[in-house]
């Protein structure tokens, strides 16, 4: 591997954008977009564990036996979700109310496992760091944007400021909306990415 | 690159990770579970607050049974008369369980309702904590003389447009708050508190 620090961190945000192009994490990323605010909520906290798993997991894994990586993974990657969860509750409330179903679910993402599997044990830990901020901020972005169509199509607001009155187009905050949204801005991101 | 996978390394580094993951852990916790606590207080208070008139004293929580699941209600004093309860009430909405807090001021009377938590559908069922043509009318809905149901079941309360079986959980909510108040036995030190609990059960009668 021969990448800079900076395409480190670039490659996750648009070649391999987990959300528009590698497709993993699906169900937070259709679950919790209903809002740019919580679309951005949900990809802080996923970038939160993403990076300080990277990080444990590649200086743990000299250590690990094969047979047993899995497990000690997915235990590491969950105290840092509980973690995350007892801070949110303790000091975001509002946030943790919107979210806090999901925040758990976390530590089944497939991002983070993924991140985990195919560069954290492979990689140093400041490689893997940056390679979990990367991947973090695709990841935030992405679910910023979905949260965001789904809002302004929706509820007619955005980050919560409403500039159309009345309901919206209520299917684009329902589940069929996450779809149809997904759907689009994928096409729309692999164009632009076929065109480079 | 990684150790051998002997019965002993896997063993070892299996209870060593668990041993540091709970110690991270229990550590976090104890950080953390003041103002977890604290923070859940708060919104209890809040709640309470602004379910029932202001500047009277709240009561510590007191037991009772909403809906057949155990549950708790606050009693508001003023100047030593009973003004209002607040009676924690959950039901099932269409997302999950739907907690509010109903405020009760004797002689059948909602004075407010607010919800603690919820996992209704959003833009639609989550109204239930915005839209105020749902919220407003709870504010002295008089229980004796009014359904606590929707209007498509016959009853008198004004569901959120596409969200009727959210509506219907709020309403029940109510319901069973003000069914299990009346079914609390008077306290007998305060005479006015058991008077305000008869008046209660004589509106219950006439639903």
């Amino acid at each position: 591997m021969t990448m800079t620090k900076l395409q480190l961190i670039t490659k996750g945000l648009i070649k391999d954008n987990p959300t528009f192009v590698l497709l993993l994490g699906m169900c937070p990323t259709l679950a919790t977009t209903t809002s740019a605010i919580n679309g951005l909520s949900m990809g802080l906290a996923t970038l939160f564990v993403l990076v300080l798993s990277n990080m444990a997991i590649s200086a743990i894994a000299s250590l690990v036996p094969d047979k047993v990586h899995i497990p000690v993974y997915i235990v590491v990657i969950a105290t840092f979700v509980t973690v995350l969860q007892f801070l949110m509750q303790a000091f975001t409330p509002s946030v943790y109310a919107s979210l806090g179903l999901f925040i758990p679910l976390i530590v089944v993402n497939c991002i983070v496992l993924g991140r985990a599997e195919a560069f954290a044990n492979k990689h140093g830990v400041i490689d893997s760091a940056l390679d979990g901020l990367g991947v973090g901020l695709g990841f935030t972005l992405s679910l910023t944007v979905i949260g965001l169509v789904r809002e302004i199509l929706g509820s007619g607001s955005a980050f919560g400021f409403k500039f159309i009155s009345g309901d919206g187009m209520l299917a684009f905050v329902m589940a069929p909306g996450a779809f149809l949204v997904l759907g689009y801005l994928m096409v729309l991101f692999n164009k632009y990415l076929a065109k480079k | 690159m990684a150790v051998k996978s002997t019965l002993t390394s896997m063993v070892v580094c299996l209870t060593a990770t668990c041993l540091i993951c709970s110690a991270i852990l229990g550590g976090v916790y104890a950080v953390t579970a003041a103002p977890i606590e604290k923070v859940n207080a708060d919104i209890l208070k809040a709640s309470i607050g602004q379910v029932l008139p202001e500047g009277c004293e709240i009561s510590e929580a007191m037991e009772l049974e909403v809906g057949g699941l155990p549950s708790e209600y606050y009693v508001a004093t003023k100047d030593g008369e009973t003004v209002g309860f607040a009676v924690k009430s959950t039901t099932v909405g269409f997302g999950g369980p739907l907690t509010l807090m109903v405020g009760l001021i004797p002689g059948g009377t909602v004075y407010n309702t607010s919800v603690l938590s919820h996992s209704e559908t959003p833009g639609l069922g989550a109204k239930c904590t915005s839209d105020p043509k749902f919220t407003e009318q709870w504010k002295g809905f008089d229980v004796i003389s009014k359904k606590l149901t929707v209007k498509k079941d016959g009853g008198d309360v004004d569901a959120i447009t596409a969200s009727t079986i959210t509506s219907r959980a709020y309403a029940l909510a109510i319901k069973n708050a003000v069914d299990a108040l009346a079914a609390v036995p008077a306290p007998c030190s305060e005479v006015s508190a058991g008077d305000a609990a008869e008046e209660m059960i004589g509106g219950n009668d006439n639903d």
